[in-house]
């Protein structure tokens, strides 16, 4: 499952850096390549067409065919291409006086708008704004509930300055279809209440509708006529295929929206709806949401998206990851010990745990640049990561704080506790020194010595970007003893 | 069996609505074969999320067949096509699989979004109009109102929910459901879940609770689990699909909201790689409109414009 897109891509890459200089029609090959990706990656097949032109053109009528490393060079237009055509960046809403701004959510069904609006409504709240949510959705059983305890839950539990307030009226719910309309009144009604509720912002969530219901889209439109949002957002699930562009189409075309939201980001798509739609729309993306918590609303990068289109690793999100996990005050403490060699199997136990409930090793990996594809075949097992936990737990007290007490016969009993062969607890006795051994050696060394001694990225590989800000496009995985030996010459 | 009988006989308008649009297509198949033509038929299967590899698989056999002049009109491809597709869901995969004796468990998972809850009032009301005395289980104690979602379908179709506390173990729902479907008789038991990405992995397991929990309590159940895919979902389905599987053995799936533009081609690839059959259609937002997969129907949206 992991990424298709980096394997297709060094391939090009491989194809092109191979034989040195390259030619147009190198190009035109290499871009087959990058179509395929981005056609696994859900672009809608119009705009990888069009995509394509461009860089080829763009590519012949550069330098990369001089260039010493044409394939990189190539990547780096692409990847700045996308990053292009998905920006700019703007997550800012601008609020109108006299107040309310009024936002209207819209989407399919499913999208995401509801928990989209509740999440907004927290990250309003957040900027010290108050808010108010109104419940338009009168089609899906109990979606007005819905939203009314989410607005409660981001009241009474979302951090921020300003009040959360409420509007519905459950008794106008209806079937589908039979309710048509009445969504304008109560609309309307909402509009009344957040003005005398003096609130900043009202955010309508209307009910998830096709964007071939006649029917439903006009009422949509009536609100608007009725109401004029001052923003008009289409939420889109970033998991949507090549229909993403049919959708988008509609809503924008009988709305005009002013932004679009791309919701469940936190799956494993390589998202290629965003830059379907961005291209469709125009229109840019504000927010994508990026958990099930009602804070995970998060304003768009799109370099980060771009890098996960073309599946080179996100490092970023991966660092977030951990910091949800581990707060830096641990984080400090655990590299105090580790630089003074007082780490014990607890405080690694206690890692591993952390690890892993930011989702499975190959998963993470995965977000690392150029990972990905070394690990396609690798059978990436969490099994053995429970069999290290069981290992642990299977020590005692003391044996957890000094490994050295580790003889063969507590590894025997060690091994019959966890149910494997006394060489598995050797071995993680033998891993855990070598770890211990290193952090203590890096603790004298300065940053950047540290991310090379680990291996991974060189210091051409990031020069050859001319820059910080693109991601590497080149990593070779190191032998442990390289990187012992790389280390001692770093010393 | 006559489950879902009922609703072949009625024309939605979302297929009445390929149908009047099928056209387009037909007109390009029924010409003499050219590149260009191949070259609007590898677009079309591409937009329908089919996947690339299976259009190129595909396009590949007919750019071959073409050059041998083994193809030479328009149609030959889509019979082609037809054939390739309709023979990877053979007949005997589309029905639901019932317990010998006492109550039959249908498990329903898929991720937020994806029309579980409406799914499951559609098999529901299939099944009660099929004279079976339905119960369901509201085991999404997770997203706010969900519960009552369910409960506003249970008493518009007239059946049972056993229902838990909001934020409670979704498993001793389960739990609960199958101990009362046992007590009551119940035909059929469905269990409806909070929709869950399958990259949470701690959710992924609580689903494998879920169904351990069901199957302690009635052995063999559930006997089926209906994994329930969003037909606008791009590529990304594999990937659900395959964690699913492998969390709760999915048995079936679901293909919601095949009414609106989406071509839901995505379950060929799933299909191909991991043999989910497809069982049903989701084709509107009421209870009626669900029928059963047809393959060659289905061959034919994926050419409709």
């Amino acid at each position: 499952m992991l990424d298709h897109l980096t394997e297709k891509f060094s391939g090009a890459l491989r194809k092109l850096s191979g034989r040195g200089r390259i030619s147009e029609s190198n190009i035109r090959e290499a871009m087959g390549e990058v179509r395929t990706a981005l056609l696994e990656a859900d672009v809608h097949y119009d705009v990888v067409k069009k995509f394509c032109d461009d860089i080829v053109d763009k590519a012949v009528g550069s330098e990369v065919l001089k260039s010493l490393k044409p394939g990189e060079q190539m990547i780096k237009i692409v990847y700045d291409e996308l990053v292009q055509l998905m920006g700019p960046v703007d997550s800012h809403i601008m609020y109108v006086q006299p107040a309310p701004t009024i936002v209207m959510m819209s989407g399919l069904q499913g999208s995401g708008k509801t928990t989209t609006c509740g999440k907004l409504a927290a990250y309003l709240k957040k900027k010290g704004k108050s808010v108010m949510l109104a419940a338009a959705d009168l089609q899906r059983p109990a979606a007005v509930e819905q939203l009314r305890t989410l607005a409660e839950q981001v009241e009474e539990g979302s951090p921020g300055g300003g009040a959360v307030r409420f509007y519905g009226e459950p008794d106008k719910c209806a079937e589908y279809g039979k309710a048509v309309g009445v969504a304008v009144k109560v609309c309307r009604n909402a509009l009344k209440a957040a003005r005398s509720a003096n609130v900043d912002v009202l955010i309508l969530d209307t009910a998830g509708r096709l964007h071939v219901n006649d029917d439903l889209m006009g009422e949509l439109r009536q609100v608007d006529k009725a109401l004029n949002p001052h923003q008009i957002y289409l939420v889109i699930d970033a998991m949507t295929g090549q229909d993403a562009v049919n959708s988008a189409k509609a809503f924008n075309e009988q709305l005009e929206l002013d932004g679009v939201i791309l919701s469940k980001t936190d799956s494993d798509t390589r998202g290629g709806a965003a830059l379907t739609v961005k291209e469709i729309t125009g229109k840019p993306i504000k927010f994508v949401g990026t958990g099930e918590k009602i804070e995970a609303l998060e304003e768009f990068h799109p370099d980060r998206m771009a890098s996960r289109i073309l599946g080179m690793g996100d490092v970023v999100s991966l660092v977030e990851k951990a910091q949800e996990q581990v707060s830096e005050e641990e984080a400090l403490k655990l590299q105090e010990k580790m630089e003074s060699g007082k780490m014990t199997m607890d405080d690694f136990l206690d890692q591993l745990r952390k690890i892993r409930k930011m989702g499975s090793m190959k998963a993470l990996l995965g977000m690392l640049p150029g990972v990905g594809q070394q690990l396609k075949d690798l059978d990436m097992n969490d099994g053995e990561l429970d069999r290290t936990e069981a290992m642990i737990n299977s020590m005692t007290r003391h044996e957890r704080k000094d490994v050295d007490l580790l003889d063969q016969s507590r590894r025997r009993r060690v091994a019959t506790g966890s149910g494997v062969e006394p060489k598995d607890v050797s071995q993680l006795v033998k891993g855990f020194d070598m770890v211990q051994n290193m952090t203590k050696q890096m603790a004298g060394m300065g940053a950047l010595q540290r991310m090379r001694a680990l291996g991974g990225l060189g210091k051409q590989d990031l020069a050859a970007m001319g820059g910080s800000s693109g991601p590497s496009f080149k990593t070779r995985q190191r032998s442990k003893r390289k990187k012992k030996d790389r280390k001692r010459k770093s010393r | 069996m006559g489950l879902f009988s009922f609703s072949i006989k009625k024309v939605k308008a979302g297929l009445a609505r390929t149908r009047q649009t099928f056209s387009k297509l037909r007109n390009l198949l029924s010409r003499e074969l050219s590149d260009d033509v191949i070259d609007q038929v590898e677009a079309l299967l591409i937009q329908s999320d089919i996947g690339v590899k299976t259009t190129v698989a595909l396009i590949d056999h007919v750019r071959e067949a073409y050059r041998e002049k083994k193809f030479t009109r328009g149609d030959q491809v889509f019979d082609y096509i037809k054939r390739y597709i309709t023979e990877l869901f053979p007949a005997e995969d589309r029905s639901l699989h019932f317990a010998p004796s006492g109550p039959t468990v249908i498990l329903v998972g898929g991720i937020n979004g994806a029309g579980k809850t409406t799914s499951i009032a559609k098999i529901a009301k299939a099944l009660r109009d099929d004279n079976k005395k339905v119960m369901l289980a509201a085991c999404d104690t997770f997203r706010a109102a969900a519960v009552e979602q369910l409960e506003i379908w249970a008493q518009r179709l007239g059946v049972e929910v056993i229902k838990g506390q909001q934020g409670g173990d979704p498993a001793a729902v389960a739990f609960d459901a199958a101990d009362a479907a046992v007590a009551r008789n119940a035909d059929v038991l469905l269990v409806d879940t909070a929709g869950r990405l399958h990259t949470q992995q701690h959710l992924m397991r609580q689903l494998t609770k879920i169904r351990n929990v069901i199957t302690r309590k009635i052995p063999d159940a559930p006997h089926e689990v209906i994994l329930v895919l969003d037909a606008t979902t791009g590529q990304n389905a594999i990937n659900q699909a395959r964690l699913f599987k492998e969390s709760v053995d999915v048995s079936g799936i679901f293909l919601s909201k095949l009414d609106g533009t989406a071509k839901g081609g995505i379950v060929v690839a799933v299909r191909q790689e991991l043999g989910l059959p497809v069982k049903f259609i989701g084709v509107g937002e009421t209870p009626d409109d669900v029928e059963p997969f047809d393959p060659e129907k289905f061959v034919e949206a994926l050419f409709s414009e």
